[in-house]
């Protein structure tokens, strides 16, 4: 192998590395499971865990059929329109969390009807929580999905309309079952990158414990007065993290 | 693709150019109206979050007072801004909005009060929630934000609460008071609890409403030179200048006291 390669290669691999190992140096293992088990770390990690799963519900249930119509859909302006679904992905989230902040707040146009109409108000709330998000998350599992869909062969659809299937029966009883892995690992990225959402939430729904303080908020927050607690709260999200990767293994490290 | 990289190459250029063309003037004796401090290259500053206008102002001025100096600065919750010092940022002055936060980096010199704050209730134009005083701090129907404990306005608040014997039901704790008046600013919630110089910073978006117990927490803001920094004569010349008359009258038309 050339050094002219071996050698960034490897420093690129320490960069990536290092830092988690620091992480790791500073850990307070002695003390970790009682850390671990006080209770605002399990109110933030509870607050994660149901957060992160509803917004990825939400995100499965809206993108599966918005990757289908980009997949399969025959409709006007299909690139502009999977321009506008990957917005989110390389928005900053901070920018992600002022729009909706501009768009669903009190004083935003569909806020305000939310407002007035059912007396739902999403900033500072747990709802505002999964709302942030799953703006952030849903793109991740929108393009999974559409390459899944893409890969896959569109003659197995067209041969069960053939033979008498409807379209909606034929998405649920061949589309899908053919493109089950690239939705699963669509589904696992999206609840990965909520869990990790940090700039729209605490811009969108505020910091309250319990209610809106999801683990990276806590991280963030208790750096500036108990460092030790912020370091336990990341190893949590690195081992959650790593699970995550772990679950994935067939598809991508494997290799 | 290419006029991609010849447009990033020309904005390169222009940047090379201008960062040479100042140094150029700061480092030539041109400047004869200087008042001869010495001083040159950058001065970098964290300050609290309050001080974002009289600083910025201030800092113009420094800067005009001392042709070839620029001011940077890094305006935050004073917490994060200690926290980020003790971690070692390269800074030359810090200014919090508290002396506990002060306390926190080791590495002050002689930190000296400049200036001083109390708490004002803040609410959108024209109080929607219809906010009194400080009991509707309690009201739970009531969308509140305060400062996290933690940075001087908040713990400002907790103080006051005690005083008043009242247990306050925010719906977000925020990192910073500035975060805390933009939620007031964009009518997302009710009330806040922020400094009187950041009512007043806020113009007509935002009214005030004056408690008397806010004078049980007024907060002593000090400002010191770091042992560190890079720019130390740039640091003592920006700290002289905020303690100096010119200094201080930017502060007290922002809404501060005297310390």
């Amino acid at each position: 192998m050339p050094p002219v390669l071996v050698v960034p290669a490897v420093l690129g691999l320490a960069f990536l590395v290092v830092p988690l190992i620091g992480l790791l140096a500073k850990a307070p293992w002695s003390t970790l499971p009682q850390r671990l088990t006080s209770p605002e770390v399990l109110d933030a990690l509870e607050l994660s865990l149901v957060c992160a799963t509803l917004a990825t519900v939400l995100c499965v249930l809206m993108g599966v059929p918005l990757a289908w119509v980009l997949a399969r859909g025959d409709i006007p302006g299909r690139g502009f329109i999977r321009a506008l679904v990957t917005v989110p992905l390389v928005l900053p989230p901070v920018v992600g969390g002022a729009a909706l902040l501009f768009a669903l707040g009190r004083r935003g146009p569909v806020g305000q009807v939310l407002d007035d109409w059912f007396g739902v108000s999403l900033p500072f709330t747990t709802a505002g929580v999964v709302v942030a998000e799953a703006f952030v998350a849903m793109p991740f599992l929108v393009i999974s999905v559409e390459g899944a869909l893409r890969a896959a062969d569109p003659r197995f659809e067209e041969a069960a309309a053939t033979l008498g299937a409807s379209r909606w029966y034929a998405f649920r009883r061949v589309t899908l079952p053919s493109v089950a892995p690239g939705v699963v690992a669509g589904t696992v990225l999206c609840w990965a990158r909520a869990l990790g959402e940090f700039g729209a939430t605490i811009t969108f729904a505020g910091n309250f414990p319990e209610k809106t303080t999801t683990m990276p908020l806590a991280v963030y927050l208790a750096l500036e007065t108990d460092p030790e607690a912020a370091i336990v709260l990341s190893v949590v999200l690195l081992a959650v993290s790593v699970a995550v990767l772990a679950s994935l293994r067939e598809r991508w490290i494997g290799g | 693709m290419r006029r991609l990289v010849a447009a990033l190459v020309s904005v390169g250029l222009l940047v090379a150019g201008c960062s040479e063309s100042s140094t150029g003037s700061g480092g030539t004796p041109t400047g004869s109206s200087a008042p001869g401090t010495g001083v040159t290259g950058t001065v970098t500053v964290f300050a609290a979050a309050s001080l974002t206008e009289s600083f910025t102002r201030i800092g113009k001025d420094f800067e005009a007072a001392n042709p070839g100096v620029k001011v940077t600065f890094n305006f935050a919750g004073s917490s994060a801004l200690a926290q980020q010092i003790t971690q070692g940022a390269p800074v030359d002055v810090f200014a919090s909005a508290a002396p506990a936060n002060m306390q926190q980096v080791a590495d002050a010199v002689s930190p000296t009060a400049f200036a001083r704050n109390k708490l004002e209730i803040a609410v959108p134009q024209g109080n929607p929630g219809k906010v009194a005083g400080l009991k509707d701090f309690a009201d739970a129907g009531k969308k509140i934000a305060l400062c996290a404990e933690q940075v001087p306005c908040g713990a400002a608040a907790k103080k006051v609460f005690t005083a008043a014997g009242i247990t306050a039901a925010p719906d977000t704790l925020e990192q910073d008071v500035k975060a805390a008046l933009t939620k007031v600013r964009l009518g997302e919630v009710d009330a806040a609890l922020v400094y009187r110089t950041d009512v007043k910073a806020a113009g007509a978006s935002v009214e005030g409403i004056e408690f008397p117990e806010a004078d049980k927490a007024v907060n002593d803001y000090p400002i010191a030179a770091l042992k560190k920094a890079p720019n130390a004569k740039g640091a003592k010349a920006f700290v002289d200048y905020v303690l100096s008359d010119k200094g201080k009258s930017v502060l007290a038309d922002a809404g501060f006291a005297a310390a």
